[in-house]
């Protein structure tokens, strides 16, 4: 691993982002806006529904978008020929996922921070344990998507492809990881598949948050999602070759 | 043998179902510019891929200075432009060009000297998707120029250019081979035959002439390199049948 040529492909990254100001924009506005939109479904029902729901969809939401950005750009990569040339230059296969990590890790820095300030500042997000924790469970949450999206990128030729692995790496995992159904109250079987899902523990961290100050198990949940992220770092690291057919 | 910088010996590659090079042998020395020519689909990427290193093989060796080519150590040596404009459409020609320096760890001044080879100082600052044909393959082969690569492959680099441009990056190609580089550059169009030292001749995944273009010609009775090709392509039609 080399940090020169990490940080040379961050920084290209963010500049081809601070380019793509729609991009940009829909990756940092998008989550404040649907979380708003939840916050105004529950607001004439009775009970704290939004306290319920809120926790899950910050969770959610930097992992989807963060996993559909970084999927299609991977990809783009790969078919305009830019990877072949890196993998021709001194370039590891660490210093290109991990440069890509950095730059998106950094974006959903500021998509955390925007979206947990205006859940907790302006919506009333009642959060029990310390605000800043709720922050950091979603910056890695959107690692964990950024890598999932690299990795899947791999398996893709085209990007309408890419687009499609969204519904099968990502929607399985809101569905079973406890949003809709608590986790502990889902069928045995799909308890425990939802067990193997790296989602099911970065919704519990931000439900267990939201619901106490204890926060060993977050800790322990934020360790598990990011075990994964690195997990699917490396694999999509074997899944880039040098040499191609 | 010191001057036989590049060295291939029974290079085969398949791709798919086909065999694309079948046992091609060949030495490309230092200080020289080597042209390939041949219609597309003959080969000509493929074996170009396997001097970089990014090709699969299926058989053989490809050693560029003793080192098999694509290893680490190679890498930083090697300057390489794919067909393709392989740069960032969404950055500007000198963001491109500082990002590529930075992974080679080349200075920021090899940067405005890649730009004023390719003559496209005054494109410095525009977005690259804005770029014509022209300019996009001229910043494509800026990337190749920086860090003074020892070895120099480029595949199909003055497709779609003015003929003065033309003229100024075959001088330059020159130019680098003075000064040591092995430059080898692919091409489909016959009339740049003439710009090289040597001239490889491809076709069907073979080289079926490797000489000098006056040699060639002279070789084959013919007034100029596509006829010579034919010529070539129609005697072993021959040579064949019979």
């Amino acid at each position: 691993m080399n940090v020169r040529i990490l940080l040379a492909v961050s920084t290209r990254v963010l500049t081809q982002l601070r380019r793509d100001r729609r991009t940009a924009a829909m990756l940092l506005v998008l989550p404040c806006v649907l979380i708003t939109l939840l916050w105004w479904m529950f607001r004439d029902l009775p009970g704290d529904l939004f306290d319920r729901f809120g926790p899950g969809l910050l969770a959610i939401f930097p992992f989807i978008v963060m996993f559909l950005v970084t999927s299609v750009t991977t990809l783009r990569e790969r078919s305009s020929g830019t990877l072949e040339r890196l993998l021709a230059m001194p370039m590891g296969k660490l210093d290109f996922l991990g440069g890509y990590a950095l730059a998106f890790g950094v974006v959903a820095t500021v998509q955390a921070v925007l979206a947990v300030s205006l859940s907790v500042g302006l919506l009333g997000l009642d959060v029990a344990g310390p605000v800043w924790l709720l922050g950091l469970v979603a910056v890695a949450d959107a690692v964990l998507g950024t890598a999932l999206g690299l990795f899947v990128s791999a398996f893709a030729q085209t990007e309408f492809q890419a687009v499609q692995f969204m519904p099968l790496f990502v929607i399985p995992q809101i569905l079973l990881c406890g949003l809709f159904v608590p986790r502990d109250d889902l069928p045995t079987v799909l308890h425990a598949i939802s067990s193997l899902l790296p989602l099911s523990y970065a919704t519990d961290a931000m439900e267990a948050l939201v619901a106490s100050n204890a926060t060993a198990e977050v800790w322990r949940d934020i360790g598990i999602v990011v075990a994964f992220a690195v997990a699917a770092l490396a694999f999509g690291a074997a899944t880039l070759r040098r040499r191609t057919p | 043998m010191m001057n036989n910088l590049v060295e291939i010996r029974g290079l085969t590659v398949d791709r798919g179902q086909r065999r694309v090079l079948d046992a091609l042998d060949l030495t490309i020395e230092q200080g020289s510019v080597t042209g390939l020519l041949g219609p597309s689909g003959c080969g000509k990427s493929t074996l170009m891929r396997s001097l970089v290193g990014v090709q699969q093989l299926a058989g053989g060796s490809v050693r560029i200075a003793g080192v098999e080519a694509g290893s680490k150590e190679l890498r930083p040596r090697i300057g390489y432009v794919t067909q393709a404009p392989s740069v960032y459409a969404d950055l500007t020609v000198r963001e491109n060009l500082t990002f590529f320096a930075r992974v080679l760890g080349a200075g920021a001044a090899s940067v405005d000297r890649a730009l004023d080879r390719v003559d496209l100082p005054d494109q410095s600052d525009q977005v690259v998707g804005q770029l014509s044909g022209g300019q996009l393959s001229r910043a494509s082969l800026a990337v190749a120029l920086l860090g003074d690569p020892e070895v120099l492959v480029l595949d199909e680099p003055t497709v779609g250019l003015d003929p003065v441009l033309r003229r100024d990056l075959w001088a330059l190609f020159h130019g680098l081979a003075d000064a040591g580089a092995a430059v080898f550059v692919s091409s489909h169009v016959m009339d740049e035959a003439d710009r090289c030292d040597r001239l490889l001749l491809m076709r069907e995944g073979r080289i079926i002439a490797d000489g000098s273009p006056a040699r060639i010609r002279e070789q084959t009775g013919t007034a100029d390199v596509e006829s010579a090709f034919l010529a070539l392509v129609d005697a072993a039609a021959q040579g064949g049948a019979a």
